[in-house]
């Protein structure tokens, strides 16, 4: 079988995977969430209605694909696959396991952040196209809010990159043997955590599709199959941030007993949870509390992360103390969000 | 000359009727700069059915079934004031089992709105499961309700002289699995928003409004107590039997979103203690009263105002003998409440703005009428 071939192959099964995995955490979300909130989610459509979301893409799939008269008709139109190619394309770095991957790739963390940043383009797009206000207001608070936020994302990472020495995931990995980079870098874990879901537009950072201001933001225009595109970019960045977070913070394919891929499952799916738990219970930001929130704290806790780390790796200090500095900078900044929140 | 032909404007942009937090079809329409609000414009309405003058076309007994429909969350809070108004114009005696139940089911009704106010603040706020916690316990308000009066929503339960009908046979059964049920919701719901950080951030502080401006506005209710001043009609003006009934009346002082809020579960659990004093207290005896079959009250007019779950709802009634009421003007809290509105917004980001509009809990069918 000739490279290419094998490739198209593996990128095939890869989105095939992310697109039912989509299906699914629709699925789970909404029952997760029903659970939380006292109610049984959907239960008609199959077992505990597991063909929901089936159902909802064969409707959405079927619906009239409506181009607002004031819309910039090819931008509208482009927006949508501008949001969901870089998300897919993020795919193919991400190791399941060390063979189930499409392409490891030396700069595989550096990869998926610089590709995953140019969906936000395909966001502002939308709004501005749409030719609606309230598309516009929210297009512009995503571009504020993701841009932002890619920073400490990006710096959240480094300190993993640079205890692991490598950009490349699987070597990440392998780098955790024994010792999982949450005791070592539980800093950049909590950066990552809270700056990804501000990528991911999820409670409680929604604030540009916030429904009860405006309306579902950039969105709002878009109907059929186009919304149904976003929607699912939205679930598949979800689930490869998620996956991101096992692979870097929690060892990946790592663990006793069970096979690798059972592994990297069950921890992309608790960090999953916890998303879907946070979309349960909290109310959302305001803008600027967001803003300040970014750069009033985010970016400098996560220097102080690599200030830490680097000394950690420049003085050859055991592992213990990075552990306890991390900890005691995570306790002074959680007393810090209240400082600054409130000002 | 290279100079820029490039200019910034403020933003219109248009908030409802339909929109999904106006509460109903409350519509603004903003003049934004940016993320800030600089003016507002208030436009209400679209959901004026002419309930005033409608009643005059109605017989007095009839009247109540419209003035469900104003303030359709408290639809028995609404009657209440009527049906006394009517009562003082014909010099009805009302038994006491009577005013009971009317107090009973006023405070459960009210309970049933700041709970509606609570699920609609906090999706305001962009939390999803404040709403679901409410209804939970609001549904259970509503299974008395419908064992009581028959109905969920617009009761049309009490007539001159008393209620409709007697309480169930089972309703004390009904009110100790109740009460307990409510408390315990009640619990529930201080505990996923009133200590939130984000909440908190978001609320306090905005929509601020002090309590001079607060009664120059004629602002009653929760939102003028929220500012610090102490007026309940159910005290200071007092009818039925809470003059027998222990209560505190809350207030709060810094009149913010916060305040509002939280003014609102406290009242919630005032009007708790109410219902178990009710549950005791209850006395034997006739539901509905002495009352002449024909209503005919004499000439004359008669102001009535009461204690809304949303401030002060009144019924100015006017007879000029005959079968019809000559007019019915109702003064609905809050209309007068959204007079504020402006005051309160000024400076606010868009996301605040949301947020005003709930704390001050207008219901349209009200302000519109």
């Amino acid at each position: 079988m000739p490279e290419w071939v094998e490739s198209i192959i593996r990128v095939a099964i890869a989105i095939g995977f992310v697109l039912t995995t989509v299906l699914v955490l629709i699925w789970l979300e909404r029952k997760v969430i029903g659970h939380i909130q006292q109610r049984l989610g959907p239960m008609r459509t199959g077992f505990h209605g597991f063909l929901q979301s089936p159902a909802d893409a064969v409707k959405l799939l079927v619906k009239e694909d409506i181009i607002p008269a004031a819309a910039d008709r090819w931008a509208f139109q482009l927006a949508p696959a501008l949001v969901f190619v870089p998300i897919f394309l993020t795919v193919v770095s991400i190791p399941f396991t060390r063979t189930l991957v499409v392409r490891n790739l030396d700069l595989g963390l550096f990869y998926v952040f610089a590709i995953s940043s140019i969906s936000i383009v395909g966001i502002v797009m939308a709004g501005w196209a749409s030719g609606n206000k309230y598309a516009l207001l929210g297009s512009v608070r995503a571009g504020a809010q993701m841009v932002s936020y890619e920073i400490p994302l990006v710096f959240s990472i480094l300190g993993v990159a640079m205890v692991a020495g490598s950009l490349n995931l699987e070597t990440i990995v392998d780098a955790q043997r024994g010792l999982w980079y949450i005791v070592l870098q539980p800093v950049g874990m909590f950066i990552f955590l809270v700056a990804s879901l501000a990528e991911l537009n999820r409670t409680p950072f929604d604030i540009p599709v916030a429904e009860s201001e405006v309306v579902g933001g950039p969105y709002v225009e878009y109907s059929g199959i186009r919304w149904g595109v976003f929607f699912l970019s939205e679930y598949a960045n979800t689930f490869i941030i998620s996956a991101l977070a096992a692979v870097v913070f929690l060892a990946g394919w790592r663990g006793p007993l069970l096979p690798g891929w059972l592994w990297f499952l069950i921890k992309t799916y608790a960090i999953i949870l916890i998303i879907f738990w946070f979309r349960a219970t909290l109310p959302r930001l305001r803008i600027d509390q967001l803003m300040t929130f970014a750069w009033k704290l985010l970016l400098p806790l996560a220097f102080v992360n690599l200030l830490i780390t680097g000394l950690y790796l420049v003085y050859d200090w055991p592992r213990w103390i990075l552990f306890v500095a991390s900890v005691a900078v995570l306790a002074v900044a959680s007393r810090l969000v209240y400082v600054v929140g409130r000002a | 000359m290279a100079e820029s032909r490039l200019e910034t404007v403020d933003m219109f942009i248009n908030m409802g009727p339909q929109h999904p937090s106006t509460h109903g079809v409350f519509r603004m329409v903003l003049t934004i700069d940016g993320e800030q609000i600089v003016d507002m414009k208030p436009h209400i309405g679209y959901l004026h059915r002419g309930v005033e003058k409608l009643a005059e076309g109605l017989r007095y007994r009839e009247v109540t079934v419209l003035l469900d429909r104003t303030d359709y969350l408290a639809a028995l809070n609404n009657e209440l004031p009527y049906v006394m108004a009517l009562e003082k114009l014909l010099d009805v005696k009302v038994p006491e089992r009577a005013e009971y139940i009317r107090v009973l089911v006023c405070e459960l009704n009210r309970i049933a709105s700041h709970l509606m106010f609570y699920g609609a603040f906090g999706a305001d706020a962009g939390a999803t499961t404040p709403f679901m916690y409410a209804f939970r316990d609001r549904e259970e308000i509503q299974h008395f309700f419908e064992a009581v009066t028959g109905g969920r929503l617009m009761h049309n339960y009490f007539r001159v002289g008393g209620v409709r009908y007697d309480l169930p046979e089972d309703w004390r059964e009904r009110l100790t699995k109740l009460i307990p049920h409510l408390r315990k919701g009640i619990v529930d719901c201080e505990r996923l928003l009133s200590d939130n950080e984000i909440f908190l951030n978001r609320t306090i502080g905005v929509g601020q409004i002090s309590a001079a401006d607060a009664i120059d506005y004629g602002l009653t209710g929760p939102n003028l107590r929220a500012c610090g001043v102490r007026l309940d009609l159910r005290r200071d003006q007092p009818y039925s039997v809470y003059p027998k009934l222990e209560f505190d009346v809350p207030t709060r002082s810094r009149g913010d979103c916060y305040d509002r809020y939280l003014l609102r579960v406290e009242e919630m659990r005032q009007s708790l203690r109410i219902v178990e004093q009710c549950l005791e207290q209850m006395p034997d005896g006739p539901s509905l009263g002495e009352v002449p079959r024909v209503i005919r009250p004499k000439e004359g007019e008669v102001y009535v105002g009461t204690e809304n779950p949303r401030g002060e709802y009144g019924i100015y009634l006017v007879s000029r003998g005959g079968d019809y009421p000559y007019r019915v003007k109702v003064r609905a809290p809050s209309f007068c409440n959204l007079m504020a509105l402006n005051e309160m917004m000024r400076g606010c980001y868009i996301a605040d703005c949301v947020l005003i509009l709930g704390s001050i809990d207008i219901v349209l069918g009200e302000v519109d009428r």
